[in-house]
């Protein structure tokens, strides 16, 4: 008599993909449309404690004064340093001042160093104190940061009348 | 004589692993690249920009971020008031540091303010910073590597 038998070969086991794959999509369409590409961002540093903002007690150490001069619709209208030199609205110029100033050896102490007031007519836009504050804490040299002035702070606000 | 030809009739499946392999990979790329730091960012504020800008080696300590608008709104958190009406909300901010040991003057106030927003603002910003006690201002910019 003939006898049958059975297969002993393992069946293929196959896992059911389709709902990981579902989800798996979702997932990727979340990150893709959560992405955003954005610039990275940078600080600034000052320091002003409350005596600080209101103009140097050391007499020592007179900081270097900076008046940005706005024009009606608060655009740059001048420059002027010390209350003597005008750059009008030239930030090159302004910046070739401040390395002949300090020699453009920054101190290794930022605390240490020339100081600046930044001294601004109140209508004038923000970009253009950024614009001030990058010509004269110093120059990018390739990847290197060539440092002028460490230390900035701001005159008392000049309120419009 | 005619062939007749006999054809497989088996459902024909893909192979699914290099696609799962390659979405798997983009969901990791995505997965790194996205930044939640970014959520004290305010969607209305456009920074100035400067090639001065880096961002720092380490994170500030104590931040406090404080967005000013075109408008002169400040946005505090999840807060928002004007730049006069902000001292109870600085105060506030002094308190949770003081009872954590710390003064004003360690915190680090953040400043994301709008590139046409008057100069003047960011300074009176400053002075009512300056009157609860803080010390520390950062004045924050987008790196403009050109």
């Amino acid at each position: 008599m003939a006898m049958k038998f059975k297969s002993n070969a393992p069946e293929k086991a196959e896992m059911q993909l389709t709902s990981m794959i579902d989800v798996i999509f979702l997932l990727l369409i979340f990150f893709i449309m959560t992405f955003k590409i954005s610039a990275q961002e940078g600080d600034f540093n000052v320091k002003m404690p409350i005596g600080g903002g209101q103009g140097a007690m050391d007499t020592t150490n007179i900081p270097i004064k900076l008046r940005l001069k706005a024009n009606p619709d608060g655009g740059l209208a001048d420059i002027v340093v010390d209350e003597t030199r005008s750059f009008e609205n030239d930030f090159t110029k302004l910046r070739a001042y401040i390395l002949q100033l300090t020699g453009g050896n920054a101190p290794p102490n930022p605390e240490e160093g020339p100081e600046i007031e930044i001294d601004l007519d109140y209508n004038l836009r923000y970009v253009h104190v950024i614009e001030a504050i990058t010509a004269v804490t110093g120059q990018r040299q390739g990847d290197q940061i060539e440092r002028l002035v460490e230390r900035i702070k701001f005159a008392p606000p000049r309120k419009p009348n | 004589m005619a062939v007749v030809k006999k054809f497989d009739t088996k459902l024909a499946e893909g192979d699914m692993t290099s696609l799962i392999d390659m979405v798997f990979q983009l969901i990791i790329f995505f997965m790194v690249l996205i930044n939640f730091s970014q959520e004290d960012q305010n969607e209305k504020i456009k920074l100035p920009s400067s090639e001065l800008a880096k961002p720092a080696e380490a994170p500030l300590e104590n931040p406090i971020v404080l967005n000013l608008d075109f408008s002169g709104s400040v946005y505090l958190g999840s807060e928002t008031t004007s730049v006069e009406g902000l001292r109870p909300l600085l105060q506030v901010e002094a308190d949770a540091l003081k009872a954590k040991g710390l003064a004003a003057k360690d915190a680090n106030i953040i400043i994301r303010a709008h590139q046409n927003t008057p100069g003047g603002k960011v300074q009176d910003l400053i002075k009512k910073c300056q009157e609860v006690g803080y010390e520390k201002f950062a004045l924050r910019a987008l790196e403009d590597r050109r």
